[in-house]
């Protein structure tokens, strides 16, 4: 417990010292820092549900799901498509509900279902990998994605969707800073779900087998875990959050394409790394540190510069700390 | 009969590591196999776990039930056959507490796990006090009775112990296989693999040697310790 605390206290004046240097480095005035400290909150919740993803499945399965940035696609287009239908049935009076009702139903049932298409994913494209090298699951999981994209392209067409605006936005002006409704909500029902997955992880059987099978794949049998359940589950999991960012990102930008989930899987990923293989903690902070250098980067240099310059640092704090933050130096497990 | 091994083949990559050995277990039993290092000891024990796979022709029936129907996870849930693995094996980013409660994870009889734990905690007051502490940062001594007290969380009818008295000293070892005692009488028959044989043949009522993939004696544990080829082996001279 101890130790863990000390983590997180670090963790915090570190990003807090971060941010400071980065406030006075740029010469920026207060308000246009904190409105931009405002943006990068909401773009790193992004990156963080989609790296947990990431991480959870590496730690509990020691393979990276690389179609999981289009689970995170896939997960919009389900909300975009329970949006759609609920929103279309109150305009027809079949089933009229209020818009938060809807929201909510929308979020809690693509969570959901999309979960299925995790485990669905784990259950045909890694469960008979599972004793193959990693290369065939890291080829098969892009496969995996490029079905997922061009699955939704041959079903639903080229044509861009637009999600449905269920909240009306309301701009509250905090003297020069502006914050909108959408956006307090976003970032915190991001934090609740991680929150919540810390506890799922920390609390419950499940978290406790997930944990174990993350230590020493081996022996959880001998626990009496079924581990293909515990796979799944994880799949689920990470796929659920996945989803809530998928529709969280169509709320606030609010254009669905197929190939959405391609950079963003790849930057989230790129955050899952930086946080340390495996670590939740780990996943959760760099995804929004990595909100907060693509925002400032953007905010200081020219927008067309963002990416070359903030995986430029990226990059540089990977020289210097390869096992990111959390991560443990590469360890071949035993496996019988 | 509990346990019934017949011809048991298993191979790894290729190399034969069993050449069909058969033994049988009865109700309420300690037995013992003995035999060097590289015999085939853990591979029967994970055999009969189901951890590894075993070759076409091999038979293995548990109170009449083919084991080769169960995967791992249910030998242990279902038929109660719990494995102390080599080397503990202890899950060290658990806490003492945690890697006992998992051990229940399919069990869902509140009552008797409760009372199970008890027992744990009778026999390893060691682990009682260490509750909170995470797995990792235990003694030698402690992790050996961690993962016998996992084992008896997990399932209460049959134990297997791989080597628990390896990397431990003497008066530890003897406490320990003390508590297997009382285990036992408390109704778990036991499978013991072990190259202390001497500390082995004490322990068991009955005993088999394996050599390189095969069994080659049988007996009790007095006709083994009597043996002059067991006692020239095994033994010390």
């Amino acid at each position: 417990m101890g130790r863990r605390l000390k983590i997180v206290i670090f963790s915090l004046v570190g990003v807090t010292l971060v941010v400071a240097f980065i406030f006075l480095a740029s010469g920026m005035s207060p308000a246009s820092f904190f409105q931009h400290l405002l943006n990068a909150l909401q773009w790193g919740s992004f990156y963080a549900l989609i790296a947990l993803g990431y991480s959870m499945v590496y730690g509990v399965l020691m393979l990276f799901n690389f179609a999981h940035g289009d689970i995170f696609m896939v997960g919009a287009y389900i909300g975009w498509g329970i949006a759609t239908g609920l929103v279309a049935l109150g305009m027809r009076g079949i089933l009229p509900l209020p818009n938060w009702l809807i929201l909510v139903l929308t979020i809690l049932l693509a969570m959901f279902f999309t979960s299925f298409v995790g485990m669905l994913v784990e259950r045909v494209g890694y469960r008979p990998l599972r004793e193959a090298p990693r290369a065939s699951a890291a080829i098969t999981g892009l496969m995996i994605g490029i079905i997922l994209e061009t699955g939704n392209l041959a079903l639903l067409g080229a044509q861009r969707r637009n999600f449905p605006s269920l909240i009306k936005t309301q701009t509250y002006h905090l003297g020069p800073v502006t914050v909108t409704n959408v956006k307090i909500m976003i970032v915190f029902l991001s934090l609740l779900l991680m929150f919540g997955l810390h506890q799922f992880v920390r609390r419950t059987k499940w978290g406790m087998a997930m944990r174990a099978m993350a230590y020493d794949f081996v022996v959880v049998p001998l626990m009496g875990v079924p581990m293909n359940t515990i796979a799944a589950l994880t799949f689920g999991l990470g796929s659920a959050l996945a989803a809530a960012a998928g529709i969280f990102f169509g709320i606030a930008y609010p254009v669905l394409e197929p190939y959405m989930g391609i950079l963003v899987g790849w930057k989230a990923f790129v955050a899952a790394i930086l946080g340390g293989r495996g670590s939740i903690l780990g996943a959760a902070l760099a995804g929004f540190l990595l909100g907060f250098i693509e925002i400032f980067v953007a905010a200081i240099f020219p927008s067309t510069l963002r990416d070359v310059i903030a995986y430029s640092i990226i990059l540089l704090i990977l020289t210097f700390r390869p096992h990111g933050f959390f991560g443990e130096p590469y360890s071949a497990r035993l496996r019988l | 009969m509990l346990l019934s091994v017949e011809n048991l083949k298993v191979s790894y990559g290729g190399i034969r590591a069993l050449h069909g050995i058969s033994f049988q277990v009865d109700e309420g039993e300690i037995v013992c196999i003995i035999g060097a290092n590289g015999a085939g000891k853990s591979t029967t024990l994970r055999a009969i776990s189901r951890l590894i796979p075993a070759e076409p022709g091999s038979k293995m029936t548990y109170m009449g039930k083919d084991l080769f129907d169960y995967p791992a996870d249910k030998v242990v849930s279902e038929l109660g056959i719990s494995h102390v693995p080599e080397g503990r094996r202890l899950f060290g980013n658990l806490t003492v507490m945690e890697n006992l409660k998992l051990a229940t994870f399919a069990r869902k009889d509140g009552k008797e796990i409760e009372r199970d734990l008890e027992l744990v905690f009778s026999l390893f007051p060691r682990l009682a006090e260490r509750q909170t502490q995470k797995a990792g940062t235990l003694s030698g001594g402690e992790q050996q009775m961690l993962a016998v007290g996992r084992a008896l969380m997990s399932g209460r009818k049959m134990m297997l112990l791989d080597e628990p008295s390896m990397g431990l000293a003497p008066v530890l070892m003897m406490s320990l296989f003390d508590a297997l005692r009382d285990i036992n009488k408390e109704g778990t028959t036991i499978l013991l693999v072990e190259q202390n044989a001497r500390m082995a043949l004490q322990f068991a009522q009955r005993g088999y040697v394996l050599e390189t993939g095969s069994i080659v004696l049988e007996g009790t544990s007095e006709e083994l310790a009597d043996n002059p080829e067991v006692k020239k082996a095994y033994l010390g001279g």
